[in-house]
């Protein structure tokens, strides 16, 4: 009962986490024309922000870092 | 080569394929080894959210835009961290109340109401049908690219064809079908269908798959990696490496909030996720896995779109079809073909969902009320269970000739996405009614129907209408200057809201008034009974278990009326075991005659037949066959009351129980203490008066000699008195320890501390034990160091350990030769003290005990050369002033006692383990 709690709670920070690195002021940060590594700044950010996002809901409700 | 009968014949196996899936997890299903409860498969099915609006239009999309095939990806993904709440819930609800579809769902949440679900039902025929076109414009078009292999040569205008020349309309055929076949074969209208969640789990696999094959061919077949694609992209023009370039900030947003919207609203979502759901525990492994396969289909939209608009730069190739085309271009045949199905499995996977969804509603909700009315006045001619199943093939089929219709009508006019995005649009009406229903008791089937009203109307006229208009089926001017010219009520600049894309503008609007309209309705009139009891059982569903019925129905009933009305639209032999089951599960009961008609038994059957039907209808039908006396909204209010009160006091009573079970715990814990501490001390006095015993006896054999022979010569009248007397002593010293003993240990010993030198202590005793270790012919080794090693501890008391540890030492050293050594030393911040000597040692297995009483290193000696009880004292002693006394020993090599105490800290006292004895003291 309470690692689901525990795991609510982490859920919600992913969420806003999400909210700030995607649809805050934040996203114009990467948003310039330049390249990394030969692809385009704004599409590494992206999918790296997406791809950590789904790593971190994966490892919450896996019950990562619950048996403290 | 590829030709139009391959490519139809590969279709159709494709299509027999998903049937004999569905067929088969079907058949599992019925052996009890459902596929379906697998939480993979049931991610998989969620992943009928990417459609071929995806599969071919995400490229588009990013070919005009850039970025902006992400949000629809993006919203979802960051939804689904908040589905812990929403979705579980919604899950919770529709397993108790057996919720059929969105509409049921809707309406039951207002009080069972017609009307309502009637009005959903529209909303989402009409809004999802430019969708449902959607489909068949990707599948038609795929298919007349597909076999003009090798050419790349887009399809004319279909709707200058005669309906029997064009291929779409077969395909709506074929699919209403196919979907028929897989929805509605069994003459059983259960909520549920595994056979098709299967196929659609299937059909996720390999549009993925499909999606990634071309991708990988473009990327790292005709190019040299996603650098190599972007680099040559970037050195024609066509990278855009912005963020949405027109439109701006808004659009990023509210598409993401559409879509996260959409993912659960939709109708086919709402069906695979909420009322397929067959566990809730699948939903912990769907909230990363579904936003996972969102990203994996995306990872090659934007390779594939840039190397697209590389090799048709001004060829007019749509790019909604580069998916297809730049395979064709290449000469892959193969890659052609399977790229294809990848495109059909994403179309094939929504039509056929989403029709049973809306076939599910439009039966339920729209034509089941107009069916009973009839019904009320002449009875049915047909078996109710064939004419629910008629319905839904129906409704199934309509429903495809209207999308066809669509397509026919307005298809060509807009690219896919926009076309996807009106349909988005519409669903996210439900979203006040339906999350504000779950959370807030006050909303009304007023207010709900009120503010769907309003959101479908503002996007009937802010996108419905505008997209008609630019089709020419309506005059352009309705949209460039507003009806009858009236700019102020232009359907996409309302009162003048101007500078938004129209989606964000229909959103703004739409949602606005619909939100408006719900609370300030419902704001109006309270809720009435019916409202009041649906509303507990939606917003308390995550802390209800059992279901409030009892009660909240009064009137009466037989049971086999309930069973014989069940029976007639889930067929008498189901319905029979279903009751079955539940008098024997939930009410214990083994006779169904003893089955009470009462509320509960009620509900159950009405739930029972929401099941087919939906929860207004089954509410109408049981209506009709029990006499009711209807409650009023006081008396509702007073059940609900007592209900949560009852609720609170169990919880209370819960916590009482686990109170006292702990408190009983900790009385057993200590009585065994008790036990354990009453059988040590019978040990103790046992060995006390054992030890006494064995002095006493030699006192008393030689006082007994003494006494019956005066004749004894003075020599051994010296040598028995001798004894006497050293026996004496020993049991002096005996008594004492005893009585030292139990004053420690009892807690009235006198301690007085002070900063002694522990240096200054092991001298004093050596000093005292010298001789005894000389007379026994041994030998003395002292290491001290130089500074004085303070502690805080008692004098007397550390000396009488000094005193018991060199006694012992000098007692068991070696015969010959021995040697006892002393040695002191700092270790971080405690003192250590060393005793060691060259003696036989102490066994191994005595280690652990010689500090427990009247426990000697020397096993079985006959005459024990101590009392028993000193080093028990010193243990004592010394862990009384924060310190610890251990042993080491190897057997035959000596014995090695020692013990640490803590250093003074500056200024600090040294740490006590009993600070209130001190001041006892």
């Amino acid at each position: 009962m309470r690692q689901s709690k525990m795991m609510r709670q982490r859920l919600v920070a992913i969420f806003l986490i999400g909210l700030l690195l995607l649809f805050s002021p934040v996203i114009a940060l990467p948003d310039r024309p330049r390249l990394l590594f030969g692809l385009p700044l704004l599409f590494l950010y992206l999918f790296g922000v997406w791809s950590l996002l789904i790593a971190a809901m994966a490892w919450v409700v896996r019950g990562g870092g619950t048996n403290e | 080569m590829l030709s139009g009968p391959l490519v139809v014949v590969t279709s159709f196996l494709y299509l027999g394929l998903l049937f004999a899936i569905a067929y088969w997890a079907d058949r599992r299903a019925d052996t009890g080894r459902s596929v379906i409860s697998n939480p993979t498969v049931y991610a998989l099915s969620l992943a009928v959210y990417c459609t071929a609006w995806t599969y071919y239009g995400s490229v588009g999309r990013a070919a005009a835009t850039g970025y902006g095939f992400l949000p629809i990806y993006l919203g979802p993904t960051l939804a689904a961290t908040l589905w812990v709440f929403l979705l579980l819930k919604m899950v919770r609800i529709s397993k108790s109340q057996r919720i059929t579809s969105i509409a049921d769902f809707i309406s039951s949440r207002y009080g069972k109401s017609h009307l309502l679900g009637g009005l959903v039902t529209v909303i989402a025929v009409v809004g999802v049908l430019p969708y449902i076109a959607l489909q068949l414009k990707a599948i038609s078009s795929s298919f007349s690219i597909l076999i003009h292999y090798p050419d790349v040569m887009l399809p004319g205008g279909a709707h200058t064809l005669p309906v029997w020349r064009d291929t779409a309309f077969y395909i709506a055929l074929i699919l209403a079908v196919f979907t028929i076949l897989l929805g509605t074969r069994h003459l059983d209208a259960s909520e549920r269908h595994e056979g098709m969640v299967a196929a659609i789990a299937f059909e996720s696999i390999v549009k993925l798959f499909a999606l990634t094959a071309v991708g990988v061919f473009i990327t790292f077949g005709l190019y040299d990696g996603f650098g190599d694609v972007v680099h040559q992209a970037l050195q024609a023009g066509h990278l855009k490496t912005r963020l949405i370039p027109e439109g701006g900030a808004n659009f990023w947003f509210s598409l993401s909030l559409l879509s996260a919207l959409a993912v659960l609203m939709l109708p086919r979502q709402f069906q695979v996720a909420v009322v397929e759901n067959s566990g809730e525990n699948q939903l912990r492994r769907a909230i990363w896995l579904f936003p996972l396969y969102l990203l994996l289909i995306n990872i090659f939209v934007l390779p594939i779109a840039l190397a697209g608009q590389l090799e048709f730069a001004g060829m007019g190739v749509d790019a909604d079809t580069y998916v297809l085309t730049l395979p064709i271009a290449h000469k892959q045949q193969w890659l052609a073909l399977f790229s294809y199905l990848g495109g059909l499995s994403a179309a094939t996977g929504m039509v056929i969902v989403e029709t049973i969804a809306l076939s599910t509603m439009v039966c339920n909700d729209l034509v089941m009320p107009g069916l009973l009315r009839r019904w009320r006045y002449r009875a049915p001619s047909m078996d109710l269970s064939v004419i629910l199943l008629l319905v839904r093939r129906g409704a199934i089929f309509v429903v495809l000739m209207l999308g066809y219709s669509y397509f026919r009508l307005a298809g060509e006019a807009y690219a896919l996405v926009a076309i996807g995005l009106i349909s988005f649009a519409a669903v996210a009406q439900f979203a006040p009614a339906m999350i504000g229903g779950m959370y807030w008791r006050g909303g009304t089937r007023g207010g709900a129907l009120a503010g769907l009203s309003a959101g479908f109307l503002v996007w009937i006229y802010t996108l419905l209408l505008p997209s008609f208009a630019k089709s020419g089926w309506l005059a352009r001017d309705f949209l460039d200057l507003g009806p009858f010219g009236i700019a102020l009520l232009k359907p996409q600049a309302l009162f003048g809201l101007e500078g938004f894309d129209e989606i964000t503008h229909c959103l703004f609007w739409s949602l606005t008034l619909n939100i408006g309209a719900y609370l300030i309705v419902s704001s109006i009139r309270a809720p009435n009974a019916e409202e009041t009891t649906q509303a507990t059982r939606f917003v308390d569903a995550m802390s209800i278990n059992r279901p409030i019925a009892e009660g909240l129905w009064r009137g009466r009933a037989e049971v086999d009326d309930l069973i014989s009305l069940t029976g007639r639209f889930l067929g008498e032999d189901r319905a029979r075991e279903s009751f079955a089951e539940y008098y024997a599960k939930e009410r214990n009961i083994e006779d169904d005659a003893e089955l009470p008609a009462d509320g509960e038994t009620v509900h159950f059957a009405e739930t029972l037949l929401a099941g087919a039907i939906g929860s207004a209808s089954a509410r109408a039908m049981i209506a009709s066959v029990v006499q009711e006396e209807p409650l009023g909204l006081d008396e509702v209010m007073d059940i609900l009351d007592e209900a949560s009160q009852i609720r609170a006091y169990s919880h209370e009573l819960e916590q009482k129980s686990r109170e006292l079970e702990a408190a009983t715990a900790e009385l057993k814990a200590a009585n065994v203490k008790l036990l354990e501490l009453d059988h040590l001390k019978d040990d103790f006095m046992s060995s006390v008066t054992h030890e006494l015993r064995t002095p006493l006896t030699s006192i008393r054999a030689f006082s007994e000699i003494l006494w019956e022979d005066p004749k004894i010569d003075l020599e051994e009248r010296k040598r028995f008195l001798g004894i006497i007397v050293s026996e004496t002593e020993r049991l002096t010293r005996l008594v004492n320890q005893v009585l030292d003993l139990a004053k420690i240990e009892s807690g009235h010993a006198v301690w007085t501390s002070s900063e002694v030198d522990l240096g200054d202590i092991i001298r004093q005793s050596i000093d005292a034990s010298e001789q005894l270790i000389i007379d026994r012919g041994g030998r003395l080794k002292l290491d001290l160091p130089d500074a004085p090693a303070k502690v805080m501890a008692d004098q007397d008391r550390l000396m009488q350990v000094m005193l018991n540890l060199l006694s012992n030492a000098a007692k068991f050293m070696a015969k010959e030769s021995g040697r006892v050594e002393v040695h002191l030393k700092r270790q971080q911040n405690m003192y250590k003290v060393m005793v060691s000597d060259n003696g036989s040692g102490v066994p191994v297995k005595l280690q652990p005990v010689i500090f427990e009483k009247f426990r000697q290193g020397v096993e079985g000696s006959a005459n024990p050369l101590g009392t028993g009880l000193g080093l028990p004292i010193s243990r004592e002693i010394i862990e009384h002033f924060g310190g610890r006394l251990s042993v080491k020993s190897t057997p035959e090599k000596g014995a090695i006692f020692s013990f640490v105490l803590p250093c003074i800290n500056r200024g600090g006292a040294a740490p006590s383990n009993n600070p209130g004895q001190e001041a006892e003291a």
